[in-house]
């Protein structure tokens, strides 16, 4: 709590737009005046006390998809993330403690992943694969846990050559023990700001994805299809594909602020 | 000098094989499909005829490493096989296309290359004023940004506003040069935005890195001239990893490009490489993500083949 009084002010500003969209998320049936697929007005109506924010291609108000989209959006990112560091840790961790030909072997794997454009793997998984929801979290989970491993190895390396690994050695732990008691509280730190940009990274990789039309695919809302959708309305300068976007922008921009306060505090600057 | 020839080619050897590994990947992906490529392409309709058909059209009576080794001498000599949707050759959807991502990409590049070096070199002098926050919110927020977002908000300014540029930058082979600029300019500026902050923050890092040196510090208790420093001690010197900077950045240029692409409906590889995946249209899928992934290892290779030979202290460290 007294880390949070004397946080900047662009980290409070982070934190409040995080819980905004968390708290969205959560309670999107209360908060939403309409359902997710309920048409109520004509195509691209303007904004007026029937429909906050307007209608989408449609006739389904925008508010409405918009809040849904949150929780659809949101949720598959926040899952996928969890996945890739789970994975992620899981290896890195296993290879640093372990070392020798399973490191070598896990090393060599990732910078194969690695050389490859994140985007195109992705695309052409989904090509061979056909897109669904656990498709799309499996992949992308894997193709991010790649630069966890990185992290994660990098800095369980730190760790394993510290006493504390060594004496957990000699008393004759396991590898699952030393990762889980000893490795993973000193690692955290890192961690967690990791967690933060992965997020970031997943949430636009997913928004992305979904406005090609290969991510989430309608009628559910998620907000990067949201764009795609409306994107004919521009040209009659009707600004409605602009919000979903900005939604997409606003909450990575808020997750942004908070990582660069953690990073701020992991290098000892705040002393 | 021998030794810098040496880590050339092993970086170009390692390089190579990461291509060839690649191609592999893309080759067993296909293979792994749960049952027959035909039958998951064709769906459950498809008649004993049709599925034996694409069976053959898709080279699948022969066994894996045969196919493997056919599929890629023919790519080699650019025979990329036929396209499942409208069975018309696939170098033939790919030749043209691939030219105008090339067009958009260099358009790009030629905008955020100075721009962005520029901007960097003047954030890392005037670090800590102003002028540097402003730019450095600027970048960070370009980060955290969709793509598309950025499109949709020069769309709505230069388009819908305005009316200066076209919002959909649909170039053909009659266009001048100069028309086929202005169709391409939003796209290649959206792209710029994006690419820009990346390789504007890089190069900022890495020119107060090198301005943080001693021998810095010597010239300038020397008494020598700010410009003379910056010209004379520290460009040279940051001259390496800025090269690297920018042709990472080109990398991700080009993969950057497939989105833009579709915002702009522009004519190029990753409209095609999208539109295919949507259809399913794996010969496509195949040939167009092998060239995007051989262009992107390429740049990588390249960047750090660059810095390695603008950077003698690299050159030195690996014949000790």
């Amino acid at each position: 709590m007294n880390l949070l009084i004397k946080s900047p002010l662009s980290a409070r500003i982070g934190l409040c737009i995080v819980l905004f969209n968390i708290i969205v998320a959560i309670f999107a049936p209360l908060i939403a005046p309409y359902s997710e697929t309920e048409v109520v007005g004509d195509v691209w109506e303007q904004m007026s006390g029937n429909s906050l924010l307007g209608t989408d291609h449609l006739g389904r108000d925008l508010m409405s998809r918009l809040i849904f989209g949150a929780r659809n959006t949101i949720a598959l990112a926040f899952i996928t993330t969890m996945l890739s560091f789970l994975s992620g840790t899981t290896l890195g961790f296993v290879a640093a403690v372990k070392g020798g030909w399973i490191d070598n072997l896990f090393s060599r794997i990732i910078d194969i992943i690695m050389a490859f454009p994140t985007l195109i793997f992705a695309l052409m998984i989904l090509s061979v694969m056909g897109s669904s929801v656990m498709i799309l979290i499996v992949t992308i989970a894997m193709l991010d846990s790649t630069r966890v491993y990185r992290l994660a190895r990098a800095v369980a390396m730190d760790i394993e050559v510290m006493d504390f690994v060594e004496v957990a050695r000699l008393r004759g732990e396991g590898l699952w023990w030393i990762m889980r008691r000893e490795i993973l509280p000193n690692a955290m730190p890192s961690l967690v700001a990791e967690f933060g940009l992965r997020f970031c990274f997943v949430f636009l990789f997913i928004a992305s994805l979904s406005f090609l039309g290969l991510g989430l695919q309608p009628p559910l809302a998620d907000w990067g299809g949201m764009v795609r959708e409306n994107a004919g309305a521009i040209t009659f300068g009707i600004f409605i594909p602009l919000i979903p976007a900005a939604a997409i922008a606003f909450l990575t921009v808020g997750v942004n602020l908070i990582v660069d306060w953690f990073l701020h505090l992991a290098s000892g600057m705040h002393n | 000098m021998k030794p810098v020839i040496w880590l050339i080619l092993r970086r170009a050897g390692f390089g190579f094989l990461t291509i060839i590994v690649i191609s592999l990947i893309i080759f067993i992906g296909v293979e792994l499909l749960p049952g027959d490529v035909a039958e998951a392409v064709l769906g459950q309709n498809a008649t004993q005829e049709t599925v034996e058909a694409f069976r053959k059209a898709l080279k699948l009576e022969l066994p894996p490493h045969v196919r493997y080794w056919v599929w890629l001498t023919d790519f080699v000599q650019g025979d990329f096989g036929r396209s499942l949707a409208n069975g018309r050759e696939v170098s033939g959807l790919i030749g043209w296309r691939f030219a105008n991502t090339l067009f958009l990409a260099l358009t790009t590049a030629a905008i955020a290359i100075p721009l962005s070096v520029m901007l960097g070199m003047m954030a890392a002098f005037y670090r800590n004023t102003l002028f540097d926050k402003v730019i450095s919110i600027t970048t960070l927020s370009f980060i955290s940004f969709p793509e598309f977002f950025i499109a949709y908000i020069l769309i709505t300014l230069f388009s819908v506003q305005f009316n200066i540029f076209p919002s959909m930058a649909n170039i053909n082979e009659s266009m001048t040069l100069v028309a086929k600029l202005h169709a391409v300019l939003l796209p290649a500026l959206t792209l710029t935005c994006v690419v820009t902050a990346h390789m504007m923050r890089q190069t900022r890092a890495a020119i107060i890195n090198v301005l943080a040196s001693a021998y810095i510090e010597m010239a300038e208790l020397k008494g020598i001239r700010r410009l003379r420093i910056i010209m004379r001690h520290a460009f040279p010197n940051s001259l390496s990893p800025v090269i690297n900077v920018v042709a990472l950045n080109l990398a991700y240029l080009i993969v950057g490009v497939v989105i833009v692409e579709v915002v702009f409906v522009y004519p190029g590889l990753g409209q095609l490489l999208v539109d295919s995946v949507s259809k399913r249209d794996i010969p496509v899928v195949q040939a167009s993500g092998l060239i995007f992934a051989g262009a992107y290892i390429s740049l990588n290779m390249m960047a750090d083949i660059l810095s390695m030979l603008a950077n003698p202290r690299l050159r030195q460290s690996q014949t000790s």
